[in-house]
C-alpha cells in the first residue's frame, strides 16, 4: 500500500478571520472527526478535501496529497479520484434502476460492471426491506438510499480517502456502515454529532463560524467514556430492533 | 477582446456561476462586459449590476431566441468595445435545444444542473456536444455516485469537452472557469457556427396558427420518422 497523507492547510471563517488552527496532516489508518454546532461549516470542511481546494473556494483553505498540491485529473477524473465521498443526501434524484445506475457508475470509476450485485447484497446488510437491482432509485426510502450509497462507496468507490458527512443520521447501522467504509488503511473524514462516533476518531477538529478552532485529540478518560457509550448504544441498538420488528420489549 | 457564450436550460444557474466567474475576472484585471440575452422577461441584468460592470440586455421577443443572438454578435461586441472591455460575456437563453448559438473562435459554456437526472444529457443536444467548457451545476444536491454517471453522460455526448464542477451558491468551480476564460484566444476574422440550424424555415414562423397537416408546408418529419418537402 503506497504511503498516503492528506494536509488541510487552514484558510479563514466567515468573517474573513484566519482558521486557528494552521495545518491538519493526516495519514492512513487514522479516523478523524469534524464536529461544531449546525451551520459552523463542517460539510463546507468536506467539500473543500473532496475538490481539493486550492485557495479557489471561498475558504480560501489548501489540500495537499503527501505534501504536494494534486493534479487537476486526480481532482476531477473518477477514473483517478483519491476521494469517496458520503454526503447528507437522503436521496436519488436519478430516474434510473438501481441495476442500471450502478453498472454506469462502475464504468465511470473503470470499474467492472459486474461489481453492482456486490453492492447490493451489501446495501441490504446494512438496511431493513430488501433493495432490488429493478427498483427505481427515486423509489428508495431515506435508509435504503443510504444503505446503497455507503456500500457504493465501499465495494465501487473504493479509494483511499473517505470522506462521510453526518453517518448517524441515515437510519441505518451506523457503526457497521463506518467500519465498512473506513476498510483498511484508510483516511477517514466523519462529521458527526454522534459521542460514538466522535470518541471513534483519534482526533477531532471542532469548527466555528466557518474556521477550524481547535484539534482535540481523544484522550484515556474519553476512550473509558466510549466503551461506556458503545454498552449503552448496543442496548439501544437491541430496543430498537425489537420495536421495528414488532415485537414486544422484555 | 475575448468572447465567451454561456448557454443552458432555464434554472440551471448560467447567472449565479457568471456572478462569481465575473467577480474573478476582475480580480485577475480583465475588464468584462455582458449581454444577457432572454425571450420574454429577465431581471439578472440587474444582478449583474452590483458587479458594478457594463452590462446589457436584449430580449428577442418575436424573433427566435438563437438567431436573435447570433444575429446579434456584432453589435454587442461593437458595444463591448465602446464600454472599454477586454472581455465579452454573452448569456443567452438557448431554448429550443436543436440550435447551440456558439461561434467557433468564442469560447462555449454550457451550463447543465445535475438534478435534471442522468438521461439530460444526452437529451439537450447541439448546446451540449458543441460545447467547450460543460459546468456542472447543483451537485450538492445528489450523491457523489450521482455525480460521476452524469459526469460519464455527459463524455458520452461530448468526449472532448472539459467539465467544470461548480456551484452557484458557494461559488465553487467558478475560478476553473475563469482561468479558462482569461487563456481563451482573442476572437478574429470571420466567425461560423459550430452547429447547422433547423432545415429552413417553417409555417410556423410565418405566422401559421392552424393546426392541420394540410396548412404546414417545408421540410416536415412525421411522427414515425419519415420525413417530405411539402411546397412549391
Amino acid at each position: 500500500m503506497l504511503p498516503l497523507t492528506l494536509t488541510i492547510q487552514g484558510g479563514v471563517d466567515k468573517d474573513g478571520t484566519p482558521d486557528a488552527v494552521n495545518e491538519i496532516e493526516i495519514a492512513r489508518g487514522e479516523i478523524i472527526g469534524i464536529v461544531g454546532p449546525t451551520g459552523s461549516g463542517k460539510s463546507t470542511l468536506i467539500a473543500d478535501i473532496e475538490q481539493f481546494a486550492y485557495a479557489d473556494t471561498p475558504s480560501g483553505r489548501r489540500i495537499l496529497i503527501n505534501g504536494l498540491v494534486p493534479d487537476q485529473e486526480l481532482r476531477s477524473d473518477p477514473r483517478k479520484k483519491l476521494v469517496a465521498q458520503l454526503s447528507q443526501n437522503m436521496h436519488f434524484l436519478a430516474d434510473m434502476q438501481v441495476g442500471e445506475f450502478l453498472r454506469m457508475h462502475a464504468k465511470s470509476r473503470g470499474k467492472d460492471p459486474g461489481l453492482a450485485e456486490k453492492v447490493i447484497e451489501l446495501a441490504n446488510t446494512l438496511t431493513g426491506e430488501p433493495i432490488d437491482p429493478h427498483h427505481q432509485l427515486t423509489i428508495l426510502s431515506g435508509g435504503q438510499s443510504r444503505a446503497l450509497m455507503a456500500a457504493d462507496i465501499a465495494v465501487i468507490s473504493d479509494s483511499p480517502i473517505v470522506l462521510i458527512d453526518e453517518i448517524e443520521n441515515a437510519g441505518i447501522k451506523k457503526q457497521e456502515a463506518l467500519r465498512l467504509l473506513s476498510g483498511e488503511g484508510k483516511i477517514v473524514v466523519v462529521v458527526t454529532h454522534d459521542p460514538m462516533l466522535a470518541l471513534m476518531a483519534s482526533r477531532r477538529v471542532v469548527m466555528k463560524n466557518g474556521g477550524m478552532t481547535r484539534i482535540l485529540s481523544t484522550s484515556e478518560e474519553e476512550h473509558r467514556i466510549f466503551k461506556d457509550i458503545e454498552r449503552v448504544d448496543g442496548w439501544l441498538t437491541s430496543l430498537r430492533e425489537t420495536i421495528r420488528q414488532g415485537e414486544v420489549v422484555a | 477582446m475575448k468572447m465567451v457564450v454561456v448557454a443552458g436550460t432555464p434554472g440551471s444557474g448560467k447567472t449565479s456561476v457568471l456572478m462569481y466567474a465575473v467577480r474573478d475576472l476582475l480580480r485577475m484585471g480583465l475588464a468584462p462586459a455582458l449581454v444577457k440575452i432572454d425571450c420574454m422577461w429577465t431581471e439578472d441584468d440587474n444582478r449583474f449590476r452590483r458587479l458594478e460592470v457594463p452590462v446589457a440586455v436584449g430580449l428577442s421577443r418575436d424573433m427566435c431566441p438563437d438567431h436573435y443572438a447570433i444575429y446579434n454578435f456584432e453589435e454587442m461586441l461593437q458595444w463591448a468595445e465602446k464600454q472599454g472591455a477586454s472581455i465579452l460575456l454573452n448569456e443567452t437563453a438557448g431554448l429550443c435545444l436543436r440550435c447551440a448559438p456558439y461561434p467557433d473562435k468564442a469560447m462555449a459554456v454550457c451550463v447543465i444542473d445535475v438534478t435534471t437526472g442522468p438521461n439530460s444529457p444526452l437529451k439537450v443536444g447541439p448546446l451540449l456536444t458543441t460545447a467547450d467548457v460543460v459546468v456542472m451545476t447543483k451537485g450538492d444536491l445528489v450523491s457523489q455516485a450521482e455525480r460521476e454517471v452524469f459526469r460519464e453522460r455527459i463524455l458520452e455526448a461530448n468526449p472532448g469537452c472539459r467539465i467544470i464542477e461548480a456551484n452557484g451558491l458557494s461559488g465553487k468551480g467558478s475560478s476553473e472557469l475563469a482561468e479558462l476564460m482569461r487563456s481563451w484566444p482573442d476572437i478574429s476574422g470571420e466567425m461560423v457556427l459550430r452547429h447547422n440550424p433547423p432545415l429552413a424555415i417553417c409555417t410556423l414562423c410565418t405566422g401559421e396558427l392552424r393546426v392541420s397537416k394540410e396548412h404546414h408546408r417545408g421540410v416536415l418529419r412525421h411522427l414515425d420518422g419519415f420525413m417530405e418537402y411539402t411546397g412549391e
